[in-house]
């Protein structure tokens, strides 16, 4: 056990043609699934209800046991372990939680230490610990799950999965009972907690959104307990392997990618900039140069004041003649989706992009967005020809489609 | 039937009394005077309760362990504690006789036999109602079967099992007051002796109440204490 919470290594996860047929059925319920999830990373089982992947998932703490094949953990197979002790050190998360109503969240939390013999006062300090990681008042250890809201319950939930620092984490559903305002909180909080700590993680879903927003890998499952796709969330929606995934990820998925971009990661338009009183000569050479053909008139900060007419442009030096407001500002680190969408609601092409302290840095607009769409999807289908092993396909060739 | 009428010739005592027993009415005089008479039958019920409750509790808790382990056990054992409920009272009394004798012995095994269907169904009850997500969060943390028992599933089933500790109580206190026909003592021998002497029946019925209101509301004090979580989530 680690003496340091917080402490331990992480440990990768395979899945090696592992399969669950259950007695006096014909089709198995977890169909020779193999994958591997890195130490650290988390990997989303998504699927439609009965593809199998609760199963899949409780095969790696034996709640389950395999029927063929193999899981293994940390390179040792989960089969050579007593499920007891396996279980111990798998963090366990569940849709409905399974706090222990007639015991305190501190007994709760306490579980697992407990088991394993922890000494009182170690216990004490770790509830604490535990309390303060998932955001909860240390005075809440002495309350009952009665007393607690389904938020509190729920981090009540991962503190206790976490109590002993376990190198890998299962989440079923772990946020699907929680009203959507706060399951967006939780997951915010999840994933924040996930930067710090590292687990090895796998989460269940039946939430495309979900599985997007929270994996770095995505396995889509589909009936049958058959793997479609394993892949991370932008390849998923850029490339889905087949008319399975596509479907189960939706018709929109290019505005689901975009969730998944800053406006930072894309080539932005470089825009003219120009200042009142300055030579319109000189503004009219970066106008040439530019992507965008209107210049923006910037104060001495270079921050964005309003697009420039053509009267403004019209005297030696430039005047202050607006055709339209700078609006909307756009910010490197905002999502890319959150910007086309400020940019469809001003019903304008563009924007000017400005970085954390406001200068002017280009200009956002739907074409190179629509751009950026398109290269991805080149990129992603240049690897996986550039996989196909054909090494004179130029990934760049595709780039015609878009 | 010697037992019931030596010991009616006490009962039925009513001697230095006057007039209001011999007219058989609610006499409060004489009740004070007498209730020493009604200390040691009283004593006795006190015994042929809560001995069966005790044993039937343990032989119904085992039953229900033994059955939520193994479920087919279920249906056969409902059946056959039920099939010993419907058997009268007073005929079971008068069937044991024969093999068990007169005495306590045979009211014990009765009264024992009644709290059966009682208890044992509310075990079942109150296990097969703890909530599934705790059973199996408990065993995701890594909890034996033994753990899940004692630590998850017992506690939880708690409030059920007493409900159904209590209600047997109330009935063994009431089913007692046959225990005389066995030849066991009990304040039902001090009904019997003077049924017409509504003095007499009143005073035996008001303890008989105040015995099973006693033992319910200790039964009830033990629940509340070991479940402090219900009045905190309340």
């Amino acid at each position: 056990m680690p003496d340091q919470p917080g402490r331990s290594s992480a440990e990768p996860l395979e899945f090696r043609d592992a399969t669950k047929l259950y007695p006096g059925s014909s089709e198995p319920a977890v169909d020779g699934l193999s994958l591997e999830v890195p130490a650290g990373e988390i990997c989303v089982f998504v699927g439609p209800s009965g593809c199998g992947k609760t199963t899949a998932m409780r095969m790696v703490n034996r709640m389950i046991d395999i029927t063929s094949g193999d899981i293994l953990l940390g390179g040792r197979s989960v089969k050579e372990r007593k499920p007891e002790d396996l279980r111990r050190n798998i963090g366990y998360v569940i849709q409905q939680i399974g706090l222990f109503p007639h015991r305190t969240i501190g007994e709760n939390i306490a579980t697992v230490p407990v088991l394993l013999g922890w000494e009182k006062a170690r216990i004490s300090s770790r509830v604490d610990e535990l309390l303060e990681l998932v955001g909860l008042p240390t005075e809440m250890r002495k309350r009952y799950p009665g007393q607690l809201s389904g938020g509190q319950r729920q981090r009540v939930g991962v503190a206790r999965a976490l109590a002993v620092d376990p190198p890998v984490m299962l989440m079923d559903e772990p946020f699907g009972a929680i009203d959507p305002i706060n399951r967006e909180r939780l997951q915010n909080e999840f994933l924040r907690l996930q930067a710090e700590l590292r687990k090895t993680i796998v989460f269940v879903t039946h939430d495309i959104d979900e599985a997007i927003k929270m994996g770095d890998r995505i396995a889509v499952l589909q009936v049958g307990g058959k793997l479609a796709q394993y892949a991370p969330p932008a390849e998923l929606l850029t490339a889905p392997a087949n008319a399975f995934v596509e479907d189960f990820v939706g018709a929109d998925r290019a505005l689901k990618r975009l969730a998944l971009q800053r406006v930072r990661d894309i080539d932005l338009w470089t825009v003219a900039t120009c200042r009142t009183g300055e030579q319109t000569n000189g503004v009219r050479e970066r106008l040439a140069d530019a992507d965008l053909d209107i210049p923006l008139l910037v104060d001495a900060e270079r921050r964005p004041l309003g697009w420039l007419s053509e009267r403004g442009l019209t005297g030696e030096r430039v005047r202050s003649e607006l055709r339209s407001p700078a609006e909307p500002i756009v910010e490197l680190d905002d999502i890319l989706r959150d910007a086309l969408s400020d940019l469809l609601a001003r019903e304008s092409m563009y924007g000017p992009v400005v970085d954390a302290s406001g200068h002017v840095v280009g200009a956002l607009s739907i074409q190179a967005i629509s751009h950026a769409i398109g290269n991805a999807r080149a990129e992603v289908l240049g690897a996986a020809e550039r996989v196909s092993a054909d090494p004179e396909h130029e990934p760049a060739e595709t780039v015609e489609e878009s | 039937m010697s037992l019931i009428a030596q010991s009616g010739g006490f009962l039925r005592d009513r001697t230095g009394d006057s007039g209001c027993p011999s007219n058989n009415g609610i006499c409060l005089g004489w009740m004070v005077d007498h209730l020493d008479r009604y200390w040691s039958p009283f004593l006795e019920h006190v015994v042929i309760t809560l001995i069966p409750l005790t044993i039937g509790f343990a032989i119904a808790l085992s039953m229900g362990l033994l059955a939520h382990r193994q479920k087919w056990l279920i249906t056969p054992l409902t059946g056959f504690t039920s099939a010993i409920y419907t058997i009268p009272s007073i005929s079971s009394f008068l069937l044991l006789l024969p093999i068990t004798g007169r005495g306590n012995d045979t009211a014990i095994i009765a009264l024992t036999a009644y709290t059966l269907v009682i208890i044992f169904r509310n075990v079942i009850t109150g296990l097969a109602g703890v909530p599934q997500h705790a059973v199996d969060a408990a065993r995701g943390m890594g909890l034996t079967n033994r753990q899940l028992l004692f630590r998850i599933e017992l506690p939880l089933a708690l409030p059920e099992i007493i409900a159904g500790l209590r209600i047997a109580a109330a009935t063994t206190v009431g089913l007692a007051a046959f225990a005389y026909l066995a030849g066991a003592g009990g304040l039902g021998a001090n009904i019997d002796a003077d049924i017409d002497f509504r003095g007499n029946v009143l005073v035996c019925g008001v303890i008989l109440t105040l015995l099973a209101a006693t033992l319910d509301f200790i039964v009830l004090s033990i629940q509340r204490l070991l479940t402090p979580w219900r009045r905190a989530a309340a």
